[in-house]
């Protein structure tokens, strides 16, 4: 009843909120991001499309480094395990996280599966998450970085059909480089050109997993973003993934 | 395709508001930013079907679209859409002001 005409109308109310509506998410990987930092450990969120090339560049990166025993790695996907199978064959120690529907991972997920998980020894994990450019983009786990995998048969122009995606990579890495000579159009400095249309500082790294070349680069490159937080001695700063770049 | 998760927290969301004041919900705003990896049409979907036996089952959802907008940290300058995201003039990577919004923004609610 409106009290003050006595009308009989109810009372509505309009309350501004400005609730992020994936709060309950974000706090769920704080949390994650904390431990991880607490732990001494770099955590990536590696995403791509299905095919692009994640569980391959993960295997030859154990191969690169020498001693895989410093990695870890919590594969995603909608069903079977066989990624994480692989990853363990190459000597990275791995869990399966299974979605069932889920196209993507968000922080809860990720938290769950870390219960379990001993890290001991860990200085890197990685979180191979499920294949797909649109929704992953969306979800913090509590990475630092979030490295998108790109191959080079995608096509020129995929940056630009997902930029949410690319906009929130810290690195892409274009993959299958060892098929490009099979592909007489496809010319790297217009995939870089597409980067930088949608990534205002777009880093790449070319790779092949079959011959080995790029993962020099790639390794240096985990190594600066460990020295540059406070996970290795003589860091600066902390790590942090970069919150989406305007607070809403 | 996760758009469904995304109705639930803002049904969370909305719980979160209304039922400390033991609120009818009337209508719930929010804001989508462009880039914000949330398609707005299946949003919509998606939250016609699963507000059914939660608080926001009479409240229609307005969804406002937020338009990307880049701009030069340093000058200010606004960059066209498909351009380079570094300015020419400062040579500084452009900033995001606007365009990643996954708000709840209002809720219309009767107070008892």
């Amino acid at each position: 009843m409106c009290q003050d005409c006595g009308c009989g109308d109810p009372e509505v109310v309009p309350i501004d909120v400005q609730h992020r509506i994936l709060a309950k998410n974000d706090a769920t990987a704080a949390h994650n991001r904390a431990h991880f930092v607490d732990d001494g450990i770099l955590c990536i969120n590696l995403m791509g499309s299905p095919g692009a090339g994640k569980t391959a560049v993960l295997e030859a990166t154990a191969r690169a480094a020498g001693d895989p025993s410093r990695f870890a790695a919590l594969a995603g996907d909608l069903a079977t395990e066989h990624d994480a199978d692989r990853l363990r064959i190459a000597g990275i120690r791995s869990r399966a996280i299974t979605t069932g529907q889920a196209c993507h991972l968000d922080a809860e997920l990720v938290h769950r599966a870390l219960h379990h998980f001993d890290l001991d020894g860990v200085d890197t994990l990685f979180i191979e998450n499920v294949g797909n450019l649109v929704c992953p983009a969306v979800y913090d786990l509590g990475q630092a970085v979030n490295v998108v995998a790109l191959s080079v048969t995608e096509g020129e122009d995929k940056p630009l059909k997902y930029p949410t995606m690319f906009m929130g990579a810290d690195l892409v890495l274009l993959t299958k480089l060892d098929l490009l000579r099979h592909l007489p159009h496809v010319r790297i400095e217009r995939i870089v050109d597409a980067l930088s249309r949608v990534m205002p500082e777009p880093r790449v790294i070319s790779l092949s997993a079959l011959d080995g070349s790029g993962f020099a680069d790639w390794l240096a490159w985990l190594s600066g973003v460990a020295q540059a937080s406070s996970l290795r001695p003589g860091g600066l700063g902390d790590a942090g993934w970069k919150p989406a770049l305007h607070q809403g | 395709m996760h758009e469904y998760s995304i109705v639930q927290s803002l049904v969370d969301s909305v719980e979160a508001v209304a039922r400390p004041r033991n609120a009818a919900v009337h209508h719930v705003f929010v804001q989508i930013g462009e880039l914000a990896g949330v398609d707005c049409d299946l949003l919509q979907t998606a939250y016609e079907t699963f507000r059914l036996g939660t608080i926001c089952e009479l409240a229609p959802l307005t969804i406002e679209r937020v338009a990307a907008q880049w701009h030069c940290p340093r000058c200010g300058a606004a960059f066209a859409r498909g351009a380079v995201l570094r300015c020419a003039a400062c040579n500084a990577p452009a900033e995001l002001a606007a365009g990643d919004e996954i708000l709840l923004r209002r809720v219309e609610m009767e107070v008892a």
